[in-house]
């Protein structure tokens, strides 16, 4: 269904993506490992359209995403939620999620989020800026699925969380996948990134140098980390 | 100042000040949106205020010779209708009726402004964009709409203040430099941002100018700068702003 084939992108003189091809299935995890600054951050900007790729096609089911603005790829089906949360900080919680409340028959009702994400329920007259980093990445996650997105592009969700919250956060991806959504991940934390995945591809400087699905991945663990993630 | 003109216009061929206090904000909508697509969109990718600056400043100085060449370089007087000239008695005091037409229609204007933007979801979307607008764009809305929008509704609001304020210091060359200062000192002491602060400000700079003109006359033109400086100082993000 995501389909990223020889993406190339640039940031200035910079070629960051070096000619990057993924493909996550429909309904499935796919996460993207590796060192800070290999361009993760970037392709998930590039398929938002937050990033202009220079080479390259990226489709969802079969729709060209390259050339399109960010608000017509969030209407094709594509919901983001960033590094950093970047929750509208003077906005309440609600307001929040009704910025990107586009389709009055979302499935994804204001109640229904509220009931997965309760400790927003209490909070939800309270100011984006208010909120714990944990709620904020709650909150972020609420935003995107009242887009009743085909793909969620989460990047870097456990980032300055303590680990109970982590493990939280795993709890509600999984949740999501099981109502089919296709959820494309970011994550430097492993632990978190092993739990949810279906399948793993590791980055190098643009490139994806390695793919298998997480159970291959998780065999042969220690020889990647070795080899393509450590200093 | 375009307003103020074309509401001058407008009320000489129709004959009605009502008629251009509806007309005269819509073309100076218009032309605000011409102005925004042409000259300000291409410059959203750049960082630097300072080239909003230049060219909005580039714009007045073009707008006022091209004001010159269209009606003169004398002033234009615009007459207060029929029906709100003669005072009215206000707590014992004989009060200008169209003083109090404007008052009526400030507090009206401030409190459409507020409801528009609390209460509706374009509202909404305005709060947002103003706080991350790549981040807007991202969850489906088309920012650059949003931002030809609220352009268009400012420039339509300053051409209505142009029509209102011409029955009382007549259309004039530099109408609208007097009004930028003192429009850049109000939303510098309520706190950039802030809608209340703006409020706040204005009535506090309107008070200010005319007690200090008063009691003060010889500080008649420094006192809101006086006045900005002791905030600035206090409160460094203004009144109701956020310190950066």
């Amino acid at each position: 269904m995501l389909k990223i084939n020889n993406l190339h992108t640039y940031y200035g003189l910079g070629h960051i993506l070096q000619g990057v091809d993924m493909k996550i299935d429909t309904g499935s995890i796919g996460v993207l490992i590796g060192r800070n600054g290999v361009g993760k951050s970037t392709t998930i900007k590039s398929v938002i359209g937050l990033a202009e790729p220079a080479q390259g096609n990226i489709t969802l089911f079969d729709n060209e995403l390259v050339g399109k603005k960010p608000h017509n790829i969030a209407k094709a089906g594509v919901a983001y939620v960033p590094e950093g949360r970047l929750i509208f900080p003077d906005l309440t919680v609600i307001e929040n999620i009704k910025v990107a409340n586009h389709k009055p028959d979302s499935s994804w009702s204001i109640s229904r989020l509220l009931k997965l994400f309760p400790s927003l329920k209490a909070r939800e007259t309270n100011k984006g800026s208010q909120l714990s980093g944990g709620e904020q990445q709650m909150l972020a996650i609420a935003r995107a699925l009242i887009m009743d997105p085909k793909l969620i592009l989460l990047d870097e969700p456990s980032q300055g969380l303590a680990p109970l919250v982590v493990k939280e956060l795993a709890k509600v991806i999984k949740i999501l996948k099981e109502t089919g959504v296709t959820i494309f991940l970011v994550e430097q934390n492993l632990k978190l990134a092993t739990a949810v995945a279906d399948h793993v591809f590791v980055m190098v400087k643009g490139k994806i140098v390695y793919h298998n699905p997480v159970n291959d991945f998780l065999k042969e663990e220690d020889k990647i980390k070795k080899k393509y993630l450590t200093l | 100042m375009l307003g103020a003109y074309i509401g001058y216009t407008v009320a000489i061929y129709t004959g009605s000040f009502f008629l251009a206090l509806i007309i005269a904000p819509i073309l100076v909508a218009c032309f605000g949106i011409v102005f925004e697509k042409l000259l300000l969109s291409p410059l959203y990718k750049r960082q630097d205020g300072g080239a909003y600056l230049m060219v909005t400043f580039g714009l007045a100085v073009i707008l006022a010779e091209a004001i010159k060449l269209t009606w003169g370089a004398d002033p234009k007087g615009v007459q207060i209708p029929e029906m709100l000239r003669g005072i009215v008695i206000v707590f014992d005091f004989p009060f200008p009726k169209y003083r109090v037409f404007l008052i009526i229609i400030g507090v009206l204007m401030a409190l459409s402004a507020w409801l528009f933007l609390e209460k509706t979801r374009i509202g909404l979307l305005i709060r947002a964009v103003s706080q991350n607008p790549q981040m807007v764009n991202a969850l489906g809305t088309n920012v650059v709409f949003i931002r030809n929008l609220v352009f268009a509704i400012g420039c339509g609001l300053a051409g209505m203040g142009g029509v209102l304020a011409a029955p009382m210091v007549t259309a004039f060359l530099g109408m609208g430099s007097s009004v930028i200062i003192d429009a850049f000192v109000i939303v510098i002491i309520g706190g950039m941002g802030s809608f209340l602060g703006s409020i706040i400000g204005s009535l506090l700079v309107a008070f200010v100018l005319v007690f200090g003109a008063y009691y003060v006359p010889d500080l008649a033109l420094a006192i809101i700068y006086l006045l900005m400086l002791i905030i600035l100082i206090v409160r460094p993000g203004g009144l109701l702003g956020k310190e950066e």
